[in-house]
């Protein structure tokens, strides 16, 4: 699933100023509980999405019941009181709906897409699931076997993907951000029904969430259908944990192996770095489109194509952590190439970019794709409401205009100060996939 | 993440000939060389969104030239007579427009998207690589290359590793359909330059080519671009490769091959041939399978083997009507250890399939998804674009948008219990498993071939 992974990526850097690059109409109110509410009206199609964003996910997590956040956004499915387990999905495929959750380091989305006559369904579950979730412990215990799977399935099965949760508890020493979304076996095995309820109770509370809606809806409507569910849940029962530990100043190169069953050998270097609205997270970004961007970048060109030392590679940035995250380059290697080899052909096209302008034309056209993905994406109501609840997590929808702003004024100069600054030796963790023959296990 | 994204991706795919309760406002094209254009205009928001359907896969290729379909799309971008491969990326990049070739089991479709205040350029080099491509033998070299360990790195998953070999038992390595699309590693290395142009030349032709346009285009900015860059394409010769063969040899007994590799869980695909997208009995298959496990949660598989027994992250089953009859197959991963419990689950759920008539609510909760999830296959102009050229290939009716809801409405209990009998088998699968050999107590399965 390392292609999921990195799609996440593509999608999360060359999105985010969408909905600055258009006109749709936006409107917002928060009710009296903390509830924000965000409205996006496109009529092109008859449909709509309902996204609801709890802020909380890894970074959140207390030691160990890492994988808590993600457990329990699987236990949000097994049941309610008044709709049974199954019930909500069954309900809103039984419409012609799609939905699904997902759950990252920083926040848990809910969503549906649907038919927009159908947004009261949406709006029933959610609002009934926020308060009042069963945790059936025989649901639970099953649940927890399901995300081993899950486990199994996506990371212990998948070199490439392993690797790369390698480097990022490798990168990071202090901040959670270090550990894995979905857990550790132990650590999941030792969440209790009590631990559970008590952080559900802590971050699933209306001030701690927001709410987006996108698509063919008459945002008057939906206000008063909103207000009707939600307003009468009471703000947060306890507090949130507010003290994550922040990432101490890296002071060398930090290297690993991971030796596994593979074909190739796979190469992940990470280098940290600020996140949005910070000055450098617009270079940055701009830097992992000239690098990565398609197949006139000069990854593609110089190390699958002139070099012939990569079968694929890739450069991404995503600025939109809520804390300092991380700059991530690499690629697999082609056949007969050793990852080392790869490891010198990165650095080499980084020593270029610090120590030579990129050119103007090279410059606008990696701005160009910037632009264009972001208005590309807003055929969706989905992709629309993902953007603007990114950018809500970290304050306000509204900071995605600000975002292309940045992003236009970038210029050569920035580039090469950026990579001078943060793509360098002492602020880097590679991590090298050396592929076992069957015979060496 | 409690992604069901790929599977509804697929169920997307297997239906993706399916309707809209209100029927798409779409006009005709022809061009005088005989190339049909399907338009619609969707305004409010500045793109432009153009597919491109040519008669060229597996089914369409000379028998000794496997992978000539997929290697000529590929190729397709690296070079016309008037632009080098770097050329085109550059033009098409620096407009932030995407333009690329890709080739399935039935077709290849070659994709634009472009700004609105793009459209001319994109539109230009969007015919240059369908018209004038020249295949550098340099560029061949390389794509050879990158094509070869793309494959070799994908055997590091084992559902891809599960799959390849699955279609090869299931259909035979000369089957249109049992063979990689892209060619295998030295199938890639017995295609040449001239094989290329001599493809191009038979299967890239006006009249047998199938344009859709959707966008913020009016209907005379698109006669304009399409007479300019689409009118001097002429068919350069006559096209004489056949459709292949590709019929079926059905199986005697149950044929089950273990692959040994030292994983956490197994991968798991068990099927057997399925139907055709022009099989009469489609719309009967989809709501059955949406009960069997199409629907995600919502399916009798997911059920058993997720929901009541924590035994997969997800189960899914799936027909794939192609254009000849395709794979029917149900796809799993679970722990090595349970691998032969989930394994007897899918038998007795495929067997209850084919003895018990479905519940009136599961009938009727297929029925709704089916037909209440329409609108959203054509929620963007690029969904909608795809839609029209291979609803046109698989010869779906012209009224079928407005007919689909009645389709899926007609189906009865009877009927989803006569497809699961004819449709589903309850011997003679094809099955194939990768894990750890000594994790998986496999007593019940008798293994045709034991991959070390």
């Amino acid at each position: 699933m390392r292609r999921a992974v990195f799609f996440l990526f593509i999608v999360l850097i060359l999105v985010p100023a969408a909905l600055a690059a258009q006109s749709f109409p936006v409107t917002e109110h928060t009710l009296a509980n903390g509830l924000k509410v965000i409205i996006i009206e496109d009529h092109k199609s008859p449909l709509a999405t309902f996204q609801i964003w709890y802020k909380v996910g890894s970074r959140n997590e207390p030691e160990g019941k890492k994988g808590i956040s993600h457990l329990l956004e699987h236990m949000m499915f097994k049941g309610t009181k008044k709709y049974g387990p199954k019930e909500f999905t069954n309900i809103i495929q039984r419409n012609g709906g799609m939905d699904n959750a997902f759950t990252t380091k920083d926040y848990t989305t809910y969503y549906q897409n649907m038919s927009s006559d159908r947004l009261h369904l949406s709006v029933e579950l959610e609002s009934d699931r926020m308060k009042n979730l069963l945790f059936d412990p025989k649901e639970l215990n099953s649940e927890r076997n399901v995300v081993l799977e899950e486990r199994r399935q996506r990371y212990e099965n998948d070199p490439q993907a392993l690797l790369y949760e390698d480097v990022m508890s490798t990168a990071f020493m202090a901040h959670s951000y270090r550990d894995p979304v979905i857990g550790w076996p132990s650590t999941l095995a030792s969440i209790t029904r009590e631990d559970m309820f008590d952080y559900y109770s802590t971050y699933y509370s209306p001030s701690n969430a927001f709410i987006v809606v996108a698509g063919d809806v008459d945002p008057s409507k939906v206000t008063t259908m909103i207000n009707e569910k939600f307003e009468n849940i009471p703000a947060a029962v306890k507090r949130p944990r507010l003290s994550v530990a922040e990432e101490p100043q890296q002071e060398g190169p930090k290297r690993i192996y991971l030796r596994k069953e593979a074909e190739l050998p796979y190469v992940v270097m990470a280098f940290h770095a600020p996140s949005f609205p910070h000055p450098d997270s617009f270079a940055l970004d701009v830097l992992s489109v000239i690098l990565s961007g398609g197949k006139s970048a000069r990854f593609y060109q110089s190390l699958v194509l002139t070099q012939a030392v990569a079968v694929d590679e890739f450069a991404s940035y995503n600025g939109l952590y809520r804390d300092p995250f991380l700059f991530i380059i690499g690629g697999t290697a082609s056949k007969g190439v050793t990852a080392e080899t790869l490891v010198d052909a990165l650095w080499a096209e980084i020593k270029k970019v610090s120590s030579e302008p990129v050119a103007e034309a090279e410059l606008q056209k990696a701005k160009n794709q910037i632009e264009a993905s972001f208005i590309f994406a807003q055929d969706s109501n989905y992709s629309k409401a993902l953007y603007a609840g990114m950018f809500e997590r970290l304050g306000s929808w509204r900071l995605s205009e600000k975002y292309l702003e940045g992003i236009r004024k970038v210029t050569a100069a920035d580039l090469q100060a950026v990579t001078r600054k943060y793509l360098v030796e002492d602020n880097s963790t590679t991590g090298i996939l050396v592929p076992l023959k069957k015979a060496e296990q | 993440m409690k992604s069901l994204l790929s599977a509804f991706a697929a169920l997307i795919l297997l239906t993706v000939c399916s309707g809209y309760s209100e029927a798409l406002d779409k006009k005709e094209i022809k061009l005088e060389n005989g190339l049909t254009i399907i338009y619609v205009q969707r305004t409010g928001l500045p793109v432009v969104m153009a597919s491109m359907l040519i008669k060229a896969s597996p089914l369409y290729e000379p028998a000794q030239k496997p992978g000539v379909a997929y290697l000529t799309s590929a190729m397709l971008t690296e070079g016309t007579s008037t632009r080098i491969g770097l050329q085109i990326s550059k033009e098409t990049e620096f407009m932030g427009a995407s333009l690329g070739a890709s080739t399935n089991s039935d077709f290849t479709m070659i994709s634009l998207s472009v700004l609105k205040k793009d459209a001319a350029k994109g539109f230009e080099l969007f015919s240059d690589v369908v018209i004038n491509p020249v295949f550098p033998e340099s560029e061949l070299i390389r794509k050879k290359r990158i094509l070869k360990g793309s494959l070799l790195q994908r055997e590091e998953d084992p559902s891809y590793v599960v799959e390849k070999r699955f279609m090869k038992e299931l259909f035979g390595p000369q089957h249109p359909y049992g063979r990689l699309v892209s060619g295998s590693p030295d199938e890639i290395d017995r295609i040449t330059r001239t094989d290329l142009q001599e493809y191009h030349r038979q299967k890239y032709r006006p009249d047998h080519a199938l344009l859709s346009v959707v966008g913020d285009i009016s209907h005379e900015e698109l006669v304009a671009l399409a007479k300019k860059y689409f009118s001097n394409w002429h068919a350069a010769g006559s096209d004489g490769i056949k459709k292949a063969d590709a019929a079926i040899k059905p199986l005697a007994s149950t044929k089950a091959i273990l692959i040994d590799k030292k994983t956490t869980q197994a991968s798991i695909i068990l099927g057997h041939p399925g139907i055709s997208r022009s099989n009469p009995d489609y719309y009967a298959v989809s709501v059955m399978n949406y009960i069997l496990g199409g629907g995600g949660f919502a399916s009798r598989l997911m059920d058993a083997v997720r929901e009541k027994r924590g035994l997969t992250y997800g189960i899914y089953s799936h027909f794939n009507a192609l254009k000849e009859p395709g794979a029917f197959s149900v796809e799993v991963q679970t722990k090595n250890e349970s691998a032969e419990e989930v394994l007897g689950l899918i038998k007795s759920e495929i067997r209850r399939m084919r003895t018990e008539q479905v519940s009136d609510s599961e009938l009727g909760d297929a029925k709704s998804f089916l037909t209440g999830s329409f609108p959203r296959r054509f929620e963007t102009s690029g969904k909608i674009a795809d839609f029209l050229v291979a609803a046109r290939f698989y010869g779906l009716p012209e009224d079928y948008i407005r007919k689909y809801s009645s389709y899926i409405n007609s189906v009865t209990k009877q009927d989803v219990l006569r497809v699961a009998q004819k449709y589903l088998f309850d011997a003679n699968y094809v099955i194939v498993i990768a894990g750890d050999k000594a994790k998986m107590k496999l007593n019940d399965v008798q293994f045709f071939e034991d991959v070390k």
